[in-house]
This record gives C-alpha cells, structure tokens and sequence, in this order.
C-alpha cells in the first residue's frame, strides 16, 4: 500500500475495525472518523431544537444547521443557500419534487421522459404521479453499452412533455449521462429537468448553474456522511411556486382554524424537527472530501476501475454489464458469472471477506430490458487500493471452482 | 484457492447436476414456488398415490441453494407417505431456525448440509423455497403456476 493509501484507509474506522474488502461504495460509503465525530460534536455541544429556541444553544444549533446548508449549496455550486431543501435522502429528495411538483402542476395528458436506467425511487415516485393526474411515463431506452442520447430525447419531447427525469450516473452501469446536454433539450421544449445525483455527487464536480438542471437530488451517506441526511436542490423560483409536500411544525408563518400561511423556502419544506447532526455530519464530509480534491478522488478511483476491469475482462465466464471501456465506469463494475446465480457470487464473496451487491439494484425495469434476472456489482470508493481489488480479482478467478464447475 | 464456503460437493453436485429437475408424467399436484426479492423460482410437481409420493420432480430458476434444495428435498421424500415428508419438513424448517437435535438431524440425510443457513439470514428463503411450497401443496391441496415473468 502507498502512503496515501494508508492515510486514507486510516481515516475509515468501520475499515480498520473489520477485516473486511469493501466494495459496496455505490449502496453506501463507509464513514471517516472526521465526520462521526463531528456528528458527535454537535450532540455533545450544541443541541437543541433549531430555528424554535430563543436561547442561546438553539440559536448556536440553528447556525450549524444553516451553515451546513451554505456548504452544500457551495458544493453543487447553487447559487444561494435556500436552494437547498435538506431531506432524509435522495429518495426522498424526488418523492418531494413529485409529490409537490408533479401532483400539483402536471395535468391528464401531460407527459414526463425518464430513462429506463433510472433507480427505483426516480421511477416510481413518476408512476404515482401519473396515475393519480393522468399524466404519462414515456422511458428513453438505453443500449448494451449503457448509453441515452439527447437526440433520442429531442425525438421524444411533444408540446405535453412537462418533466425530464434522468440520472446522472447509473447505479448499475456506472456511466454518466451528458446531464447538460439533456437539460438544454428539456429546457428547449419547456419542460422541467430533474437530475438524480445519488451516484455522481460522491464521486465527480457536479455543478448545478453549469448544468442548469432545475432540481438535483442527492444523499449524503454515499458521499461520507451519514444516514438519514440528503439534499435536493431547486431553483429557487421553481421553489417558490411549489407548496409544502410535509406539513407540520416550523414550515409555517402562521396558522388559524381554518388555515396556515406558509415559510419562506427551503423551510416550508422541511416540516418537524430536522436532521441537524446529519446536516453537520454530511457539511464535514463535503470538507472530507475537499480535503482531498475530486482531482484525486476520480484519480484513483479510474485506476482501480482500470485494473479491476481489465483483469475481470480476461477471466472466463465472466460478463461485464455495460461499456467495454472502464473510463465509462466510474467506479461501478456489473457483471455476471456464467452458470452462479448472484446471490451465490455474493455468498462466495462475503466468505473471503469482500463485500459486493447482487440482486436488481433497485433497477428492476432496466434488468428486464437487458434480459438479465440479477447482476453482481462491485463498486469502489476511494479509500479502496490495489490490495482490495486483488483480493477481489483472487475470488472471482477461483469462483467457478468453487461452486464444482471442473476448470 | 481453499474452498471454505458453505458451497460443499454436494451442494454444488445437487445444483449442476441435478437428480430431479425435469417433468415428470402424471404428476397430481403441481406448485410454483416464488421469492419476488431475488428471482428464486420453481415449479414442483409431485405423483401422490394413496397416500404415497411415487414420484416428484421441479423445474425452476435460481441460485445454487434453493435449486439443491429442492433437489435433495425430492431425494428424501419420494417413497415416502405425505405424512413422513411433512414431518422432514417440519425438521428442516426448525433447522434452518437452529431448533433441532442431533437424530432429527441426521433424518434428512444429504438435505443436512444446509444447517448453515441458520447463520446467513439473507438465504433463508431460497434454502425454504422447495420446502414450503411442498408443504403448501400436501397441507393445502394447494395446485397452480402463477405465471409470473419471474422478474
């Protein structure tokens, strides 16, 4: 291992506490002891109730929750603050632009592109909006490689298209969607652009006033923090327009018998008590993560993904999902062994002490349109080495073996 | 590289080599069994002739544990009285919950292996799936194929 590689493994607890090679970044990252303990901090130092309090701990537990928003907002490059909704995760992130958006502004006939990709929680959330207004899902189809064209999508869009719904990055793919591209098309036509950022915030700069997507939806435990803590950002006058999707405590500027005024964005969406330890914990892994650079960050996650994919392209029986070229990978390698199901690759694997997915992936619909039941998935994080990726290339060379295929 | 799974030779011998899965002729009840979550799916078929299973066979898609599952079920409990296979049921059941003795043990025979799965939660269903849709068929008089895309 290099020097970096010790610094950085060293900051994951989780990876020094169990004796195991973890490759299931993609599902959620592992956490570094800057962010626990940041977590820890605020509950030890500043909590209260934010936002309620007139005294002085609520007033110091308010600042930390707004000054977590300034450094999401600074890290997607939003262009103030109250762009940013702080949610439990990206899931909740999209059901909160369909629910409020979609509910309320999309009428019969009306129609809303997603791409066959798409995870679950940015394809169902449409479902429901589509059934209860009559609006339509029309899905832009993906080839073998894993790749959507914004040509496709101008071929697609009519006068009823009103919402374009794409990832950024593919959870099972790992390829990314040229989302500025997509978004120019969208904003052509006059319709809203929606980006799920669950798979490229963590691992690449996304600039939301670059691409000029009208919302993105992210979740901070892929990205080093902690659970239960996410973001969407919304422009802000898209906002404005919106009504609350929760109702509740503190989203309100006043409330009689008969009816409620609402807060000014983001408050009017985040109803209740909020999550401000998560927010402190996912604002200390943005600095984690700056701390570092994307420039080293997408660095030796490319070269992992290059030794990896190269040497699993060598290893019969093996099939990747998607490119045949790692750089369209980022980190994320799908594949499937011939004559083992899935779920026994995963068994063999957690055996040796490696941790990888298999199953759908939440993206059951893309598995159908690919013939696949199931798919393995190993996905790196960039506190993974040479040594967790040889240990992973050593079981699924001896994988078939294993389960009595005689070579 | 030491093979230090769970994955044994007779686990492995019963998923690619296979005793039972094909069709049988003249079989009276016939069953899908289904895991939704993991795409676990077979179709059991067994010949029950006075109170006795004279034969049984599967076919299905899955993993390695619920496919030899059902294969060394099938071992065990053709020849038997439905009274005799659900009873082994019940003893592979409590099994897989870490509920039996050392002699109910050794009655399922080569089906024995799967103890294992007591300790790995997530497998548990595809271990069961042959098991409870045999169960499902002589307790219930349960018949049909659902017709899933096994999706």
């Amino acid at each position: 291992m290099t020097e970096l590689d010790l610094k950085i493994k060293d900051e994951f607890p989780v990876l020094k506490n169990r004796n195991i090679v973890y490759l299931d970044n993609a599902a959620t990252s592992q956490k570094p002891k800057s962010v626990i303990d940041a977590v820890k901090r605020y509950y030890e130092y500043d909590n209260a109730n934010p936002m309620r309090g007139l005294y002085e701990l609520s007033i110091d537990a308010t600042k930390d929750y707004e000054k977590a928003r300034q450094t999401v907002a600074d890290f997607i490059h939003a262009k103030k603050k109250e762009e940013i909704v702080f949610t439990r995760n990206a899931t909740e992130s999209l059901n909160l632009i369909a629910y409020s958006y979609g509910m309320h502004f999309l009428r019969n006939g009306d129609e809303i592109i997603i791409s066959i990709m798409e995870h679950h929680s940015n394809l169902l959330p449409w479902q429901i909006v589509a059934k209860n207004t009559g609006a339509v899902v029309k899905y832009l189809e993906c080839n073998e490689e894993g790749e959507i064209f914004p040509e496709q999508l101008e071929k697609m869009m009519t006068k009823r298209t009103r919402m374009v719904c794409l990832t950024q990055i593919s959870n099972l793919f790992g390829r990314e969607n040229d989302i500025k591209a997509f978004a120019e098309v969208a904003h052509r036509h006059g319709a809203v652009f929606v980006c799920d950022g669950a798979q490229s915030v963590p691992h690449i700069p996304v600039d939301v006033q670059d691409l000029d997507v009208d919302f993105l939806a992210f979740s901070g435990h892929k990205m080093y923090g902690p659970m239960g803590i996410g973001a969407l950002y919304g422009k802000e006058e898209l906002l404005e327009q919106m009504p609350p999707f929760l109702y509740g405590g503190e989203m309100i500027e006043y409330v009689t018998r008969c009816g409620a005024t609402y807060a000014q964005v983001p408050h009017k969406f985040e109803a209740g008590t909020v999550n401000a330890g998560g927010a402190v914990g996912l604002a200390e892994a943005i600095s984690f993560i700056n701390s570092y650079g994307f420039d080293i960050i997408t660095q030796r996650e490319d070269e992992l993904t290059k030794l990896a994919f190269t040497e699993m392209q060598s290893i019969p029986h093996v099939e990747i999902i998607g490119s045949k070229d790692y750089k369209e990978h980022h980190g994320i390698i799908t594949f499937v062994v011939e004559g083992v199901h899935p779920h026994d690759v995963a068994t063999i694997f957690d055996a040796h002490h490696v941790a990888v997915r298999a199953g759908h992936h939440c993206v059951q619909p893309l598995h159908t349109h690919l013939h696949k039941m199931s798919t393995t998935r190993m996905s790196l994080g960039f506190y993974n080495n040479e040594e967790d990726v040889t240990a992973f290339l050593e079981v699924l060379k001896g994988l078939r073996k294993e389960m009595g295929y005689g070579e | 590289m030491a093979n230090n799974t769970f994955y044994n030779e007779i686990l492995t011998e019963h998923n690619i080599h296979p005793t039972h899965k094909h069709e049988i002729e003249g079989a009276n009840f016939t069953l899908e069994g289904v895991n939704p979550s993991c795409g676990d799916d077979i179709i059991l078929s067994l010949k029950v002739e006075d109170d006795v299973i004279t034969d049984g066979a599967y076919v299905g898609d899955g993993c390695a544990v619920s496919q030899a599952s059902a294969d060394m079920m099938l071992d065990l409990v053709i020849g038997r009285t439905k009274e005799e296979a659900l009873r082994l049921s019940d003893i592979f059941l409590r099994m897989i919950k870490g509920e039996i003795t050392e002699e109910e043990h050794e009655e399922l025979e080569e089906a024995g292996i799967l103890q294992d799965v007591s300790h790995m939660p997530a497998r548990v269903k595809c271990a069961v799936l042959g098991w409870h849709t045999m169960e499902e068929m002589l307790r219930e008089g349960k018949t049909g194929i659902t017709g899933t895309e096994g999706f």
